[in-house]
């Protein structure tokens, strides 16, 4: 159970995967403008991630593995989680009008970003057990989530500001996100997995 | 060469699975749409402008055929032609839509404006704007480096030879994206049947606007005076003409030849 609940810490504030591994950046800049599409985005990344990491583990561990065919994994994830998003959405559009409204635009974006991808490789580099992964997959998708609303709410409070002209915007939000990164590193070398 | 088929078996298989899986989830999970949105959106101009409230045509087409809030003649570039159909395909009731055509109030052309600098920057108002308020002495008047030219979805804002931008009465649809586009707020909508314009934009005194431009409106205040229905005011040492008193009674516009220095055009682009 330990092991259990330090990889999830470890995933969520040590090794945040947008502020200390700076994957998924494109998002985090692009989807950090209002905390509402912030938290939306967040669930959206948390749970894409999570389903595609399962199948991830599976089509790994079942097909790769006994094949010995190890060194496909990239083609073949990228391949998963593009197909896994698209059914997803045609999911979610047919039962969920709401949901759609609210998490459509996200999930094409999320389908070839690198923080969903990175997330299974990890795993399977790590060799981790099928509960591990999920457990890790979550920890990444609660993480980055935390980060995005951070990072959010930092930039409508900013929006306030007198920022100077030449740093308006993105300018600004680069610096801000750097200032956040710092305050993680803070909790570097507490977790080592 | 095992490896080499097994990975093309593995592949092929995997590839062909999934495209099946979702060749399947489309049929089974398309949602229908109501074929009526198609029908509106093809009769919207598709200027893609935004000036119904609607992120582009197809939402809009969406919106009216799904809502019943959701007026049929919110297109302003469509105006009343493409007002009537959308109504009549959504079994709406067409309200009134006034015309209006963008224009711009300003007259000092580059070459007999004062300048403050010459400007070698971007060609771009916005940019221009940033140095001391633009390269005109006047701090309103337009800066002519074709801003709005290049926001216009139609095509029907050109700036001439001598800087001063030029609107095609025929191509404007009136969607207001030039109006947001200008850092100097120079461009202003006009009901299509106005009958005279003020050409001039700077809130200054008579006699600071006098100093750096020929064609200012000096707020001398004879227009007022001369008009007898009282359809011009001065606010803030500029005329301002209420056109629909202009449309209701004036036939002959007695301002434009009192007006010292032009400043009063007939509205003719």
């Amino acid at each position: 159970m330990k092991e259990y609940l330090l990889l999830f810490a470890s995933a969520v504030l040590v090794n945040n995967f947008v502020l200390s591994r700076f994957l998924g950046l494109c998002i985090f800049f692009g989807v950090s403008k209002n905390v509402n599409a912030a938290v939306g985005m967040g669930m959206a990344v948390t749970g894409v991630m999570t389903a595609s990491s399962i199948f991830a583990w599976i089509a790994y561990s079942l097909i790769l593995v006994p094949l010995g065919l190890q060194f496909l994994k990239l083609v073949i994830l990228v391949l998963l989680i593009a197909s896994f998003v698209q059914l997803l959405e045609m999911l979610i559009r047919k039962y969920s009008p709401a949901l759609y409204q609210m998490w459509g635009i996200y999930l094409l974006l999320i389908a070839t970003n690198c923080i969903i991808l990175s997330v299974p490789l990890i795993n399977v580099e790590s060799n981790f057990n099928f509960a591990l992964s999920t457990v890790h997959a979550i920890g990444a998708g609660v993480g980055f989530a935390i980060a995005l609303v951070l990072m959010a709410s930092l930039r409508e409070k900013l929006r306030l500001a007198d920022v100077p002209k030449s740093l308006e915007g993105l300018g600004v939000a680069f610096i801000l996100a750097g200032c956040l990164a710092l305050a993680f590193f803070g909790f570097s070398g507490m977790i080592t997995i | 060469m095992n490896t080499i088929i097994l990975i093309i078996v593995i592949m092929g298989a995997i590839g062909i699975f999934f495209g099946f899986i979702l060749a399947y989830a489309n049929k089974k999970l398309a949602v229908e749409m109501n074929p009526l949105i198609h029908v509106v959106e093809d009769i919207l101009p598709k200027g893609q402008c935004g000036a119904c409230g609607f992120p582009g045509c197809m939402a809009y087409a969406e919106a009216v055929v799904l809502d019943k809030d959701v007026s049929p003649s919110l297109c302003v570039p469509g105006k009343k032609a493409v007002a009537e159909k959308v109504a009549q395909i959504t079994g709406k009731k067409a309200e009134e839509v006034e015309p209006r055509i963008a224009s711009v109030k300003c007259a000092s052309f580059m070459d007999t404006a004062k300048l403050k600098y010459k400007y070698a920057g971007v060609e771009d108002c916005v940019a221009a704007t940033l140095i001391q308020g633009g390269p005109k002495e006047c701090p309103f008047g337009c800066i002519g480096l074709g801003t709005c030219e290049k926001e216009c979805p139609f095509d029907a804002i050109k700036v001439n030879e001598q800087g001063m931008p030029v609107v095609d009465k025929t191509r404007c649809t009136g969607c207001g994206k030039c109006v947001a586009a200008c850092p100097k707020k120079v461009i202003e909508l006009l009901p299509l049947d106005a009958h005279v314009v003020v050409r001039c934009n700077s809130l200054d005194k008579g006699a600071v606007k006098r100093k750096y431009c020929p064609v200012a409106c000096i707020g001398c205040g004879l227009c007022v005076k001369s008009c007898p229905y009282g359809a011009v005011k001065l606010e803030n040492n500029l005329a301002v003409v209420d056109s629909s008193i202009c449309k209701e009674k004036c036939t002959e516009s007695v301002c434009l030849a009192k007006c010292p220095t032009g400043a009063i055009k007939d509205f003719i682009i």
